[in-house]
């Protein structure tokens, strides 16, 4: 028997450690300690994949059910897991680029006085994903889903003496809960319909939903991976979660954590198939979420602003093919866009650590002379999510807009038509900040550039890595990052590069992932055929060159003033997040204000005002007490008559 | 030792601890704190043989016994333990060493631990007594003391606090008094026979009209909602909370406000099915109301104490909920959560009195950046918060759950209003946790002191727990399990046209289609 | 022949109690008001004693019993209480006594 559970239990195992002996091993070996575990994890889960692989096609779905977790009356759940090829996909690229993440953290949190502390935290984060992967059933999912929730929030606001941080870290949480409102509602609604939550019972009973209940339980959940994978309209928290150290972004905010909704998706689509327009909501939020996301990603000047945009829109990609059913597409592009954005996260993290913590771009310039090993890196993460061919992003987003195109969906044409924008802005987005960041003028070098020019924005200063202060001066020269920095970018980048190789549309022996996800996939959806694939991918270069071109005029060659296109709406991200913190920060705390105050004033008013009267009435009795006996004797002589004489009448009558 | 003597010596020992603390000359300061401690250690003691020797799936009292007391009123000293006590009991014990371990008195050693000893016997006593009349008297007795302990050791307006404390709850307790001497009286015309005020002949009986029954229940739902508390008559909860010593918040939080939910649960669903049925949409309401505005009134508080008892009002109304969706998953969560939430809340006292030792304020605009000078703290006080909040794997998420998810099958529109307090609870934990220990640290609270090693070690079994019974709640769900599925049998039994929803097993959908199949 | 039938008695009883009652109501020496007081007593125990035997029946006699008990306690405890503010205010006037005023 495999050991499944070995995966969780090892980073699991060094959390525990660490929490105990964390300031032993001190730095660097909490962080090596650390790496080696979801090292180990990653050996583990290539043994069960090994072992997936050994089995027969249909059989290939490994349960282990650990003991029983909560248990009350037909309500049964345990501490089980289901490794099939979803989730030990998942649990590849999780603990893949989680161990390259943890080797490349060793280097960036060096000297950091809570270097232990983050690999605690970075370990139990790779714990709980795992968990919410591998768990059997909706409740371990959602114990994981909590569980790196947390994890995100102890990390975003890790450095958590700047204010800024610290409410992006609660920001993150809070809005998250939101999400969680549905997902408790959806696993309730399952529950009570079909009597379990795991998903292997699940499947089978999934067909005999009522249209109405399996659409209420698919928006449900989809109100939860809104929150999670930060769509439209909860994915406010996700730029500010740039507040955490830059691994965190890399692993937890692009890479694992935010890909958490679409996973659910997915590996609920028994359910999905059932639930009609649902699907139709997924994927025009998708769609909406990647066009708004991209539009933002094209104004903003801080590295890792663009960055968290630009997940943010690939992001709705992933649920674009999710609510056209392209499942396959969905997880193909999950995988992909890990390996290409956490290059891309880690190459700003070797960018902003050789400058300084300065991460507004507008400061950079001309680093590819200094930092070659990064540049060459991010070229090839720049290329892969521009979608060039034959770099992995260009295969995963075809197979997306490809399924768009052949998909039943409501105005599935005008779908196909956002994701092509959105292909266009992505080129665009990343080449301005490749040019921005690695080409031009030694911009540092110039007097203070930022400060009061007229192409800065409200919100630019936030979110500064700003652990240790010190600041880029002229004089800076920016130097290569260390070797446990670099290795990472290497290997991301080799990975960046072939990641397509896994799902090649040439022919259906080259299908890899898609035949070997189908067992656990219900309902996805065909394909277009092989020629109308290709002219997509053709039109789907031509935008990706026309965005490359684009942004080279704009930027390299300044054909255009930029301030054109980097219009404060976009900047602002459409006003999204100030609507929302308006409404909070005003009617909203008015709102809870005048409760608290009700509860003070009307509430409590009343108990004190009953006790005041009582006190009041007291007062006003009390001068019937005279203290004279004799005036007492009377009352008692006249009231002892009246009793008699009604006592005699009464009696006389 | 036989069995049956158990529970009147839980409850006789610290009457003892207690006697002996009060022979001893107030100036033999030193005497007073072993004495004490050593009481509840013999009294945890009891409880753990008591917890090991519980009888898994056995649904009805255990550790019997009964002892005529009044012959001719039919008062008998009848205490036993179910599932639905069990815990209660264990947790009453167990909390009281480490609220005496947690805090230490300003002044008057001897009276405050005599009366702490007083307390403990009547937390015991209450959570095993079976007859009404005894149950009343120890409803009371624990009244007294937590009054001295907030009249006197409090903080600020504790004389305020303490006085409001005592009338709110004599007030409920009143209106409990007629109704259970009512209920004896028309019991015993209804039946014939002796008076009796026994819990378990009553409630197995069910010999009132409903129309009596119900205005019974009405009685003595209003001395267990002042308890709990329940809106609109929580306020007394934030200012005895506020103005009580350490060990008194830990307290009132672990033990009093249980006795309401327990109350609802042994006084309400099984002593009058029929009108807890009746009056379930009330109180499902005040429920649903409770953990929304508690949580809202949270938000807006400064003073961290009361931000926590305003934290227990809402978590408290989850409990409400639980139980009046009368379903076993809502029941069974609600008793989790009793014990979850004395142990999360009784913890969350302990930090913040840790704090305002060191600080001598609770004010939240006044602390700042607490997680540089107290890193150990601030990991402790984010554990027991996530806690708080209802992380899955920790033990506050598992109640809340089962209760939750109770309401949902019993109650739908309640249950998915009060999951929004899910997100609530999450925006005034973290709120006030950004605010006093995030941000930067200057004068005091750079200068303040991290946990000891000894407050360590007070903590360190809540936190055990914190994550034991996160995990492994099932130790506690076995043992709850039957009695409570006993009780909704009960209710099922005695309440026309209601529909106990998971005494029948469920029916899968397709395993209903071909039952229907079946049938055309 | 003329006979002392219980209605003198009674009505002997009746007066006595009247002159107790309007004495307590009228003197203000703390003194008087507490012989007073015991007319009333004796005046009821008059009146237990005549319905006994009229009606040949113990319990009133039993319960003058009671009442001589009672009016004894309360002999103690009132004149205690009457010499201990005699002697804090060398008067016995009632209508100076009344810490009790509300």
């Amino acid at each position: 028997m495999t050991a499944v559970w070995l995966i969780p239990a090892l980073p699991l195992l060094g959390f525990v450690t660490l929490v105990v002996l964390g300031r032993k091993f001190g730095d660097p070996g909490a962080g090596i300690f650390a790496a080696c575990m979801v090292g180990l994890s990653f050996l583990g889960t290539l043994g069960v994949f090994a072992h997936l692989l050994s089995l027969p096609h249909e059989e290939r779905a490994i349960s282990q059910t650990l003991f029983t977790w909560i248990s009350s009356g037909s309500f049964k759940v345990s501490i089980g897991f289901l490794a099939d090829p979803l989730s030990i996909t998942m649990c590849l690229f999780i603990t893949g680029i989680g161990a390259l993440i943890h080797i490349y953290s060793v280097g960036y949190m060096k000297g950091d006085p809570k270097f232990s502390k983050f690999f605690v935290y970075l370990n139990l984060f790779v714990a709980s994903m795992l968990l919410l992967v591998l768990g059997d059933n909706l409740l371990l999912t959602f114990l994981g889903w909590e569980g790196v929730g947390a994890c995100s929030y102890l990390l975003i606001s890790f450095w958590f003496t700047d204010p800024k941080n610290a409410s992006a870290g609660k920001k993150a949480f809070v809005t998250n809960r939101v999400g969680d409102f549905g997902f408790m509602l959806a696993t309730f609604l399952v529950w009570v319909t079909l009597g379990t939550v795991n998903y292997e019972q699940i499947r089978p009973l999934a067909p005999g939903l009522a249209a109405g209940t399996a659409t209420a339980i698919a928006l449900l959940f989809f109100l939860g991976a809104t929150g999670k994978s930060a769509q439209l309209p909860l994915f406010v928290w996700l730029p500010d979660a740039m507040a955490g150290p830059t691994p965190v972004s890399a692993l937890i905010h692009a890479a694992t954590m935010v890909t958490a909704g679409v996973y659910l998706l997915t590996r609920l689509s028994p359910i999905m198939a059932e639930a009609g327009w649902a699907n139709d909501v997924v994927a025009w939020v998708g769609a909406l979420t990647a066009l708004v996301a991209a539009c933002a990603a094209i104004a903003q000047n801080d590295i890792k602003k663009v960055l968290a945009y630009s997940t943010v829109s690939q992001l709705g990609y992933m649920f674009l093919a999710v609510g056209t059913q392209s499942y396959v597409a969905a997880v193909f592009h999950m995988i992909t866009h890990a390996s290409f954005k956490a290059l891309l996260f880690l190459g700003s993290g070797s960018v902003i650590h050789a400058m300084a913590h300065e991460q507004d771009m507008r400061k950079y310039g001309n680093l590819r002379k200094y930092l070659p090993i990064t540049y060459a890196t991010f070229m090839v993460g720049w290329l892969a999510i521009a979608g060039i061919p034959p770099l992995s992003g260009f295969w995963s987003k075809d197979e997306i807009l490809a399924g768009v195109f052949n998909a039943k969906t409501f105005g599935n044409l005008a779908l196909w038509v956002i994701g092509m924008a959105v292909a266009l802005l992505t080129a665009f987005y990343m080449t301005r900040q490749v040019i921005m960041t690695f080409f031009g003028e030694e911009k540092w070098r110039h007097a203070e550039v930022d400060a009061h020019g007229h192409e800065l924005h409200a919100d630019e200063e936030d979110a500064v890595d700003d652990h240790d202060h010190h600041h880029l001066t002229p004089d800076h020269t920016p130097h290569e990052s260390p070797i446990s920095m670099t290795l990472p970018l290497v290997v991301l980048a080799g990975a960046a590069a072939v990641a397509g190789l896994l799902n090649l549309p040439f022919g259906d022996p080259l299908k890899f992932l898609e035949h070997w996800l189908e067992p656990t996939i219900v309902g996805e959806h065909e394909l277009p055929p092989g020629w109308v694939q290709a002219l997509l991918s053709l039109a789907a270069v031509a935008v990706a060159v026309i965005g490359i071109l684009g942004a080279r005029a704009v930027y390299f060659q300044k054909k255009v003033d930029p301030a054109k296109i980097e219009k404060p709406v976009f900047a602002h991200a459409w006003y999204i997040d100030e609507t929302y913190a308006k409404f909070m920060g005003g009617p909203g705390e008015t709102a809870f204000e005048d409760v608290a105050q009700f509860d003070q004033k009307i509430v409590d008013g009343a108990v004190n005002g009953i006790a005041g009267g009582t006190v009041g009435l007291g007062n006003r009795l009390k001068g019937l007490q005279t203290g004279l006996v004799r005036t007492y004797g009377l009352g008692m002589a006249i009231g002892a008559v009246a009793l008699l004489a009604y006592v005699v009448t009464r009696i006389g009558g | 030792m036989t069995s049956s003597a158990l529970l009147p010596l839980m409850i006789l020992v610290p009457f003892v601890g207690a006697g002996i603390v009060a022979l001893l000359p107030a100036r033999r300061t030193e005497l007073f704190r072993p004495i004490a401690l050593l009481t509840s250690i013999v009294v945890l003691g009891m409880a753990v043989f008591m917890l090991v020797n519980f009888k898994v799936g056995d649904p009805g009292y255990q550790f019997e016994s009964n002892t005529t007391w009044i012959k001719d009123l039919g008062i008998s000293l009848h205490f036993g333990v179910d599932g639905i006590s069990l815990f209660l009991v264990v947790l009453a014990a167990g909390i009281f060493p480490i609220a005496l371990l947690g805090s230490n008195p300003d002044h008057d050693p001897k009276p405050y631990y005599g009366w702490l000893l007083v307390l403990l016997a009547g937390s015991i006593g209450v959570f095993c007594a079976l007859d009404l009349v005894v149950f009343f008297v120890f409803f009371e007795i624990v009244l007294v003391p937590m009054y001295f302990l907030i009249g006197l050791w409090g903080h600020g307006r504790r004389v305020y606090a303490a006085t409001k404390f005592f009338l709110y709850t004599m007030f409920g307790s009143a209106l409990m008094l007629v109704g259970l001497i009512a209920l004896a009286v028309l019991h015993q015309k209804a039946v014939g026979g002796p008076l009796t005020f026994d819990l378990v002949t009553l409630a197995r009986e069910q010999a009132l009209s409903t129309t009596a029954s119900r205005w019974i229940f009405v009685a003595f739902a209003v001395a267990f909602a002042v308890k709990v508390p329940l809106f609109p008559l929580h306020t007394w909860l934030p200012d005895a909370h506020t103005e009580a010593p350490t060990a008194g918040s830990v307290l009132l939080a672990a033990v009093m406000l249980k006795l309401g939910t327990y109350g609802f649960v042994r006084f309400g669903l099984d002593l009058f099915p029929e009108a807890s049925v009746w009056a379930a949409p009330v109180m499902l309401t005040l429920g649903v109301v409770g953990i929304v505005y508690g949580a809202i009134c949270a938000t807006m508080q400064k003073d961290l104490k009361r931000l926590v008892a305003y934290s227990s009002v809402a978590h408290l109304g989850f409990i409400v909920l639980g139980i009046f969706s009368i379903t076993t998953q809502g029941i069974e969560g609600g008793i989790l959560q009793m014990v979850n939430h004395g142990i999360t809340t009784g913890a969350l006292f302990l930090l913040v009195g840790m704090v305002y030792e060191r600080r001598h304020t609770r004010e939240i605009s006044a602390l700042s950046g607490l997680q540089s000078s107290a890193p150990v703290m601030a990991g402790v006080f984010t554990l027991v918060m996530l806690s708080s909040i209802g992380l899955p794997g920790l033990n506050g998420f598992v109640g809340e759950f089962l209760a939750l998810l109770g309401a949902f099958k019993g109650a739908r529109w309640w249950g998915v209003v009060a999951v929004t307090g899910v997100i609530l609870a999450a925006l005034y934990l973290l709120w006030a946790y950004q605010r006093v220990f995030h941000g930067k640290a200057e004068g005091e609270n750079a200068k303040m002191r991290d946990l000891t090693w000894s407050e360590g070690a007070v903590l360190a079994p809540l936190l055990f727990l914190i994550v034991f019974l996160g995990i492994y709640p099932k130790v506690m769900l076995d043992r709850i399990e039957p009695s409570v599925k006993a009780l909704v049998v009960h209710i099922d039994r005695n309440v026309e046209g209601f529909d106990a929803k998971d005494v029948t097993p469920k029916i899968a959908p397709a395993a209903k289609g071909a039952e229907h199949g079946g049938e055309g | 022949m003329f006979t002392l039938t219980e209605t003198w008695y009674l009505v002997l009883a009746a007066l006595i109690f009247s002159i107790g009652a309007v004495g307590l109501l009228v003197r203000r020496n703390v003194l008087v008001m507490f012989m007073c007081v015991e007319l009333m007593l004796n005046a009821v125990n008059l009146t237990f004693v005549s319905f006994s035997t009229a009606l040949d029946d113990l319990g009133g006699q039993t319960a003058v019993f009671f009442v001589l008990v009672v009016a004894a306690a309360e002999v103690v405890v009132g004149l205690g209480i009457i010499v201990a503010i005699m002697r804090r205010r060398q008067s016995a006037d009632v209508d100076d006594i009344s810490l009790m005023r509300g």
